[in-house]
């Protein structure tokens, strides 16, 4: 038996363990903070020569994400990582992905918007993230972490998903989980698929070289027959209905008797947890729903414990926009507001009390 | 006699028989024909993954027969880079137009260059937006006439022709970088011969091999496919001299 490793790491650093050590095969990245450390610890560890890992500093997000579209066809687990600046770049590259239905990672650590705004952690990519962020009709697999070990999990998770829905994942997260430390227990390691793996696995549709005995594969998201390109678009829909039936992940905190729910990710979730506690003590039962997904929406897990509640705060590092998404779940039944701080300034669980209480004392 | 015996030509099985949607006199259909012969040639049908573009050659993958990567429009040397860095046994090549690989597309071209990616560009200066109905592209002869210059390219609102081939020839990464053209017979085998060369040079771990094929856009040009041959060797050709600028 493999013993359990323990490690003192920063977010950042533990998304480049967590990818050498699930067996991936290549990252392609461009500098940018709040996130830099993925590519330097990658770059430090070296790990083309141990398991034969492709680590590339690219000269643009743009040409990153095009690196994961020519990495992807081929079957390889490929991801990137960046900050909002660099996201809207790869917007592009992400439609085309969805498009040819191709797996990969990308990790989002938020700073502050709009522009090239603040280099401190923000949730304001929500939107982007969530409904899109290219055009066109396609959505992306969204992973929320809030702790440094879910950085580590949601590696290995991130990649599952992306190849067993064949569409893009990614992990949204922030600078604040990014630059903690905290103690991570470490994922197994695993080998890296050997060709005739990928080719068992996914021979159906990777772009490597046509033998004579198969059609040739072509990842493309181009079709000019609008009747297929419909036919295309709903199976898209389909699938998104088979990853949110599937793959809704949330948690539920103190929530059996809750009267008022906070709902909040991310860094968000870990702050609120702390104001669940402060407003137990005072008597208040306040409970907090944390999506660990932000698509597919947790909105079924909503509605559940609405008959229950009275109202509900959205908590966001961003001026509001989850908030939307709960009140698509909440539907005018009960009040839902929003309480947000933005351009980087993180909230204290104290003052996040005072909006739940403001909540109570204005119904 | 009519015989399989006596054939002194066929047509290459990397061919599909799918009919091809270029217009009449255009240099894309010879080019994929070279390509395909090529890859037939060496016998790496098996072993090649082709990059298209956005432009004209954007169908390309319903023509040769290979496995394809479809690329959004100038970034088809990032797909490359990767597909080959992650499968280096694999040959792998992008087919590129004006536009797509000396407008939109400049900093993905320049870099895997000076990367030197071990990869085949085929670059299809046609100096001319074909796909998208006849607009300038970078590579538009001053005083050519297309949609988006009515008046003719005028250098101080468009500024020059782009000799991006020269300026590639410059970086460290390429290995082979060449300027052909397929307007005649003589021209054609030439032209083969250098992608040949190309795809020899991206198993040698020698850098990025470059084709740029000078070609004609009949449509676009809104000429005759013999006037455009014509209009080419007068007009093309002295901005775009042909010849090798780099064999190592
Ligand atoms: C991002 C983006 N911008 C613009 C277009 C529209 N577009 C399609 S093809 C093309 C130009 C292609 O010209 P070129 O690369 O010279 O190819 P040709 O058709 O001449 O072979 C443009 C601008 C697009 N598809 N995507
Ligand atoms: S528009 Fe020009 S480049 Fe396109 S197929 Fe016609 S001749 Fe060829
Ligand atoms: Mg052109």
């Amino acid at each position: 038996m493999e013993k359990t490793e323990y490690k003192l790491l920063k977010g950042n650093e533990v998304i480049a363990i967590a990818a050498i050590r699930c067996g991936c095969d290549g990252y392609f990245g461009y500098p940018i903070t709040p996130q830099s450390e993925v590519m330097e610890t990658l770059m430090e560890l070296k790990p083309w020569e141990t398991t034969g890992m492709v680590v590339l500093q690219a000269e643009s997000e743009v040409a990153s994400i095009n690196m994961l579209y020519g990495g992807a066809a081929t079957g390889k687990k490929v991801f990137t990582s960046s900050s909002s600046p660099g996201i809207s770049l790869m917007a592009e590259g992400l439609t085309y992905l969805a498009g040819a239905e191709l797996p990969c990672l990308v990790v989002n650590v938020v700073r502050g918007g709009p522009g090239l705004g603040t280099i401190q952690p923000a949730q304001s990519d929500y939107f982007q993230a969530t409904k899109g962020g290219g055009h066109g009709d396609y959505r992306l697999i969204v992973l929320a972490p809030a702790s440094v070990q879910e950085m580590n999990d949601f590696v290995d998770l991130g990649f599952e998903l992306a190849f067993k829905y064949r569409n893009p994942v990614m992990i949204l997260s922030d600078g604040m989980i990014g630059q903690m430390m905290e103690k991570v227990r470490l994922s197994p390691e695993k080998p890296r698929l050997t060709n005739a793996e990928i080719e068992e696995r996914y021979g159906s549709w990777t772009v490597v070289g046509k033998p004579s005995t198969r059609e040739r594969h072509i990842a493309t998201s181009l079709e000019l027959d609008s009747a297929k390109q419909e036919k295309f678009n709903q199976k898209l829909v389909a699938k998104y209905a088979e990853v949110t039936k599937n793959e809704t992940r949330y948690e539920k905190i103190m929530c059996e008797d809750a009267e008022y729910l906070i709902v909040a990710y991310g860094s968000s979730a870990r702050i609120s947890q702390k104001t669940v506690e402060l407003a137990r003590e005072k008597g208040i039962k306040l409970g907090l729903l944390r999506p660990i997904t932000l698509y597919p929406y947790p909105t079924e897990a909503i509605r559940e414990i609405l008959p229950q509640l009275k109202s509900v705060l959205a908590v966001e590092m961003s001026t509001g926009q989850m908030v939307e998404d709960v009140r698509l779940a909440v539907n005018g039944k009960i009040p839902v507001e929003h309480y947000g701080r933005a351009g980087g300034m993180i909230p204290s669980p104290e003052e996040v009390l005072d909006a739940v209480e403001n909540l109570i004392w204005r119904k | 006699m009519i015989k399989p015996e006596n054939a002194v030509y066929s047509r290459t099985k990397v061919l599909t028989d799918n009919i091809m949607h270029y217009c009449p006199g255009c240099s894309h259909g010879t080019v994929h024909k070279l390509i395909a012969e090529v890859i037939d040639e060496m016998g790496i049908q098996d072993k090649t993954i082709g990059v298209s573009p956005v432009g004209c050659g954007v169908f390309a993958y319903n023509y040769l027969d290979i496995d394809w990567l479809e690329a959004a429009h100038g970034r088809a040397p990032a797909l490359a880079t990767a597909a080959k860095r992650l499968n280096p046994d694999r040959y792998v090549f992008t087919y590129q137009g004006d536009g797509d690989l000396a407008s939109i597309g400049t900093a993905e071209i320049m870099h895997a260059c000076n990367r030197g990616e071990n990869i085949v560009v085929i670059f299809i200066n046609n100096a001319i937006y074909g796909m998208t109905g006849g607009q300038m592209a970078p590579t538009t002869l001053v005083g050519q006439v297309t949609a988006t210059t009515p008046y003719g390219r005028n250098v101080e609102l468009n500024g020059y022709p782009l000799k991006i081939t020269e300026l590639i020839a410059q970086l460290p990464g390429t290995c082979y970088v060449t300027r052909q053209t397929v307007y005649n017979p003589l021209t054609v085998r030439k032209a083969k011969r250098a992608i040949r060369k190309a795809f020899e040079n991206s198993m040698l771990k020698k850098g990025t091999s470059f084709v740029e094929v000078v070609g004609t856009c009949s449509s676009g040009w809104k000429l005759t496919p013999v006037e455009a041959n014509q209009w080419m060797v007068d007009n093309m050709f002295p901005e775009y001299p042909l010849g090798d600028m780099k064999d190592i």
